[in-house]
């Protein structure tokens, strides 16, 4: 029953076992999960139960006549089955005596493009098919284009199916050409095209007698032997802080992953963005402590001074840190079914840090398959841009090309939670204010002391016709007659200088909010109270703005007004036009609102007049202490 | 890490960690599913690694069918004691009391019941927002497209067709209450790195693993231990004393033993690689049809 293997021998052989993790990529019907299927069958990895079952499904599902469809061995979804393409990326693992391999099989279908970069993220190689019978096409380019923006390095063209064309040198060789003019542009270190018959075997594991004017590697041989530049350990030191381990008062660990570079204790190491140094004291690790940390490898230091470190910090060397800024400059592939609007707030994470973002320009896209650059507002599922990208608060990075780890971020969208877009970063584009800025003399807080007041935006949203001007207007009297600092933006007097430039669609009433927000921001610095009366109908541009002040210098008053009452009221007979089909884009009726789910004040002016609604806005910033009673000491 | 480890898997191991630690830091209340076999057995261990020198800070799950083996249940008290480790079990009483089991409901009948409802419920009961599982891709080929962090809807379903572009090691972990997410930490682990793992950490796991005698029957051509009374025979079954072992470890009426000689992790590893079966063949609830694990998994199953 056993075989005659020792362990000592197989642990010999696997220790210096190297890994390769490669994606295959091409279009629907090239063989992508034939092929792993043959790799898979080729390396004895499938099971007998395991073939017995495929053997039964080739009969229900098989599409390559009688004999089994090693397709089928990957093609995981019942769905895909059914409709007989590869609808999301897989993993497969096989090993020879010389490697480990994790491939992903991704999906060549156009919508599901997002999936072949999701595989492409993480591949040494890629192995990109070419149906022998249809040469280079749009989805070949467009896959190889992604695999050189996520930093894939070596390339094979396996020019698949070449037993239905004659197994004819001729069609290599005028592929080959036209898959070396595209790819000039993508600068990949090498590019390796293997013909090949995923069906019949040929040139897979096994030379081919049909072959007889092919002198390359098999594709098994080239996966084996292939040296991808393995040299994170001599970057410098990058280790992105993932968890303070604080079991106890006497203890204070940081957990994370090595992203780049070594560390041994007594390594000093500085916090990127706050630039305090410090020394590596230990490298803690159950069964003992370690001397020597590196790339890949997950591990608690503990420090030699306390310093303020956490979640989302990242550890360099002194001497060499990562760029911090909150702004820079990346190539993003946008990921979601809902468009990209440049200044709406999303969540930005790279390495463990999460902060919210916007794209604040795009300065173009590029058309996969010309890599042309085109001018755009907005970016659909797919498709591709170089953008400039702003956070919150300012964050460590590395451009891509120097750190996989410490360069990629993903965009999460703020209401659906989706995945919205992976990002690569080029460069900073600003540096940080907080490390090298002389404080300056005069501060927020010397300028609202003088105004005896605390600085806040009073953010009114509401319908059209919903009475929140009017509320607005009223607060800004009262508080104007308790002797505070006001100011107001509402449309008219923004609309007119400010944003005169923008119209009413998604992207210019994002844009227009943003503005506003900055506007607003400026006056909060002064020491102001801001009150701001726009529709402002989405959840995303009001938590944009919030997100521009400080914690709790941004309340929000949703003016509650129903439809129909506005539909009454009127005032500027708008409504009417806009039910006339004469003003597109109308929120409440062509265009939705989103009413706040979790507004500090809620009005509703149903219950109540103007001047009621007004005195429980004042009440409100009484209560928050934003304004002194009169009663109150003068502090 | 250990100086034991093969480069190949201390690449696993360390990406390991960083899932489990990236769950303790984004989720309110995770949970670790403890089946008690040996994949639980390194998720486990790679957890007490992730926190060391603290213990991790979520507790574990086991959701008992009330017929696993009895070794298993041993095996899983002592572990949570031996470690310091907050255990929850959670049985579906319900199915308890209308006598589901299966012997008297079948297989899918009673896998559906105690084991995908009774997580179900333990999942809501504690209002969990993030599950450890210990799946491997190479399982199953519905696995094999399961992202680390798999999302699951309010009614713990499973959506394949709309799955979240899991890139690099960023791992979108954004969930609405109610909402929740499966985590993987072995997704790229095989069934013989497991093995060599269990035996370069010296990781305990269920001696029902090894060969041993033990009383079987043979049905429907698996090997079928009778761990007790209520397993009852038909007429012309007489259990007999096999050297045998287990691959997987479940609810022992539906867990196929083979025969083997296999007494320590060598023999195993060594079996394993002259193995020309995969592991879960001797599952019986997943040769019924094409598919099925992934109805199950639409279904709430891990």
């Amino acid at each position: 029953m056993n075989a005659p293997v020792s362990t000592a021998a197989l642990a010999e052989s696997v220790a210096e076992k190297s890994l390769l993790r490669f994606i295959t990529c091409g279009s629907v019907d090239d063989g992508k999960s034939t092929l792993i299927g043959r790799l898979l069958y080729d390396t004895k990895l499938i099971f007998d139960d395991q073939l017995a079952a495929i053997e039964k499904d080739s009969k229900k599902y098989g599409t390559t006549g009688p004999g089994i469809d090693l397709a089928l061995l990957v093609d995981g979804l019942e769905a895909e089955r059914e409709q007989g393409i590869t609808i999301d990326v897989a993993y497969r693992y096989f090993a020879t005596d010389k490697r480990t391999f994790i491939v992903a099989d991704t999906p060549g279908h156009e919508q599901y493009t997002r999936n072949m970069a999701t595989g492409a993220s993480t591949a040494d190689v890629a192995v990109i098919l070419i149906d022998a019978r249809k040469g280079v096409l749009t989805q070949t380019k467009r896959h190889s284009f992604i695999c050189s923006l996520l930093g894939i390095r070596h390339v094979v063209v396996a020019v698949n199916k070449i037993d239905l064309v004659g197994y004819s040198h001729v069609v290599f060789a005028e592929i080959e050409q036209a898959y070396r003019e595209f790819a000039e542009k993508l600068g990949f270190a090498s590019i390796t095209p293997i013909p090949m018959s995923a069906l019949t075997g040929a040139n897979v594991t096994a030379p081919s007698p049909d072959l007889p004017w092919y002198r390359g590697p098999t594709l098994l041989s080239y996966l084996e032997e292939i040296t991808v530049e393995a040299d994170r350990v001599n970057r410098p030191m990058r280790f992105p802080v993932q968890w303070v381990n604080r079991p106890n008062l006497d203890f204070r660990g940081f957990a994370g992953t090595l992203a780049s570079g070594e560390i041994r204790p007594g390594d000093e190491v500085t916090v990127a963005a706050s630039g305090k140094t410090t020394k590596v004291a230990r490298i803690v690790a159950m069964g003992g402590d370690l001397d020597l940390a590196q790339a890949g490898d997950s591990v608690t230091l503990t420090l030699a001074d306390e310093v303020d470190v956490a979640r989302g910090d990242v550890l360099a060397p002194p001497t060499d840190r990562p760029t911090v800024a909150n702004q820079f400059a990346a190539r993003i592939i946008w990921m979601e079914q809902e468009q990209l609007i440049p200044g709406r707030s999303y969540l930005l994470k790279l390495a463990t840090r999460t902060t919210p973002a916007s794209v604040v320009a795009i300065r173009h896209k590029i058309d996969v398959n010309t890599l042309d650059e085109l001018a755009a507002r907005t970016l659909s599922l797919n498709e591709i841009a170089e953008a400039t990208i702003e956070t919150a608060s300012p964050i460590a990075f590395d451009p891509y090309s120097e750190n996989r780890e410490t360069g990629a971020f993903i965009l999460i969208d703020r209401e659906t939670n989706a995945t919205a877009a992976a990002g690569m970063i080029l460069h900073g584009l600003r540096r940080a204010t907080n490390i090298h800025r002389h404080a300056t003399t005069v501060d927020r807080a010397a300028r609202a002391r003088l105004k005896r007041q605390k600085p806040a935006i009073l953010w009114f949203t509401g319908l059209s016709g919903s009475g929140k001007s009017s509320v607005a207007n009223r607060v800004e009297q009262m508080l104007v007659g308790r002797g505070q600092h006001t100011m107001l933006l509402d449309g008219d007097n923004v609309r007119f200088g400010l944003n005169k430039d923008l119209g009413f669609t998604d992207a210019d009433r994002v844009e227009n909010i943003r503005r506003v927000g900055e506007v607003a921001k400026l006056f909060v610095e002064a020491g102001t109270l801001v009150l701001c009366s726009f529709i402002s109908p989405f959840e995303s541009e009001r938590r944009m703005a919030r997100d521009l002040v400080g914690e709790g210098e941004f309340i929000e008053i949703f003016v509650d007004t129903p439809l129909e009452t506005c539909i009454a009221r009127d005032p500027k007979g708008l409504y009417k036009r806009a039910l006339a089909g004469d003003i597109p884009n109308f929120t409440g009726v062509s265009s939705p609102y989103e009413a706040p789910q979790n507004a500090e004040l809620v009005l509703k002016t149903a219950d109540a007049d103007v001047d009621a609604l007004a005195e429980r806005v004042v009440e409100a910033l009484l209560k928050r202490g934003f304004i002194e009673s009169f009663d109150d000491p003068v502090i | 890490m250990s100086t034991r480890l093969s480069t190949h898997l201390k690449r696993l191991e360390a990406e390991s960690i960083h899932i489990i630690r990236e769950v303790a830091s984004e989720f309110k209340n995770p949970v670790m599913l403890y089946s008690i076999g040996k994949d639980s057995s390194v998720m486990l261990h790679l957890a007490m690694k992730a926190f060391y020198p603290a213990k991790p800070p979520f507790p574990l799950l086991h959701v008992d069918t009330t017929w696993k083996f009895r070794e298993m249940i041993t095996f899983r008290d002592e572990t949570a004691k031996r470690l310091g480790i907050d255990l929850i079990v959670h049985i579906n009483e319900d199915g308890v009391r209308r006598g589901v089991s299966p012997v008297a409901s079948g297989s899918n009948v009673h896998t559906q019941v105690m084991k995908t409802e009774g997580l179900r419920q333990a999942l809501d009961k504690y209002k969990f927002d993030a599950a450890f599982g210990g799946a491997r891709r190479d399982e199953e080929k519905s696995r094999a497209k399961e992202r680390v962090f798999s999302f699951r809807t309010e009614n713990h379903g499973w959506d394949p067709r709309n799955q979240r572009p899991e890139l690099w090691s960023l791992y979108n972990t954004r969930v609405r209450p109610g909402e929740s997410i499966r985590v993987f930490p072995l997704s790229n682990w095989t069934e013989l790195d497991v093995w060599q793992y269990v035996a370069a950490e010296d990781i305990p796991v269920v001696p029902l693993y090894f060969a041993a005698e033990r009383p079987v029957v043979t049905r429907d051509g698996a090997l079928i231990m009778r761990d007790d009374e209520r397993l009852p025979l038909k007429a012309d079954e007489v259990p007999e004393m096999r050297r045998v072992r287990f691959r997987t470890l479940g609810c022992y009426p539906l867990t196929g033993a083979i025969e083997s000689d296999a007494t320590d992790l060598d023999d195993i590893i060594s079996e394993m690689l002259a193995s020309t079966t995969s592991e879960r063949q001797g599952r019986l609830i997943d040769s019924d049809e094409a598919g099925s694990m992934e109805k199950k998994k639409r279904e709430g199953y891990f």
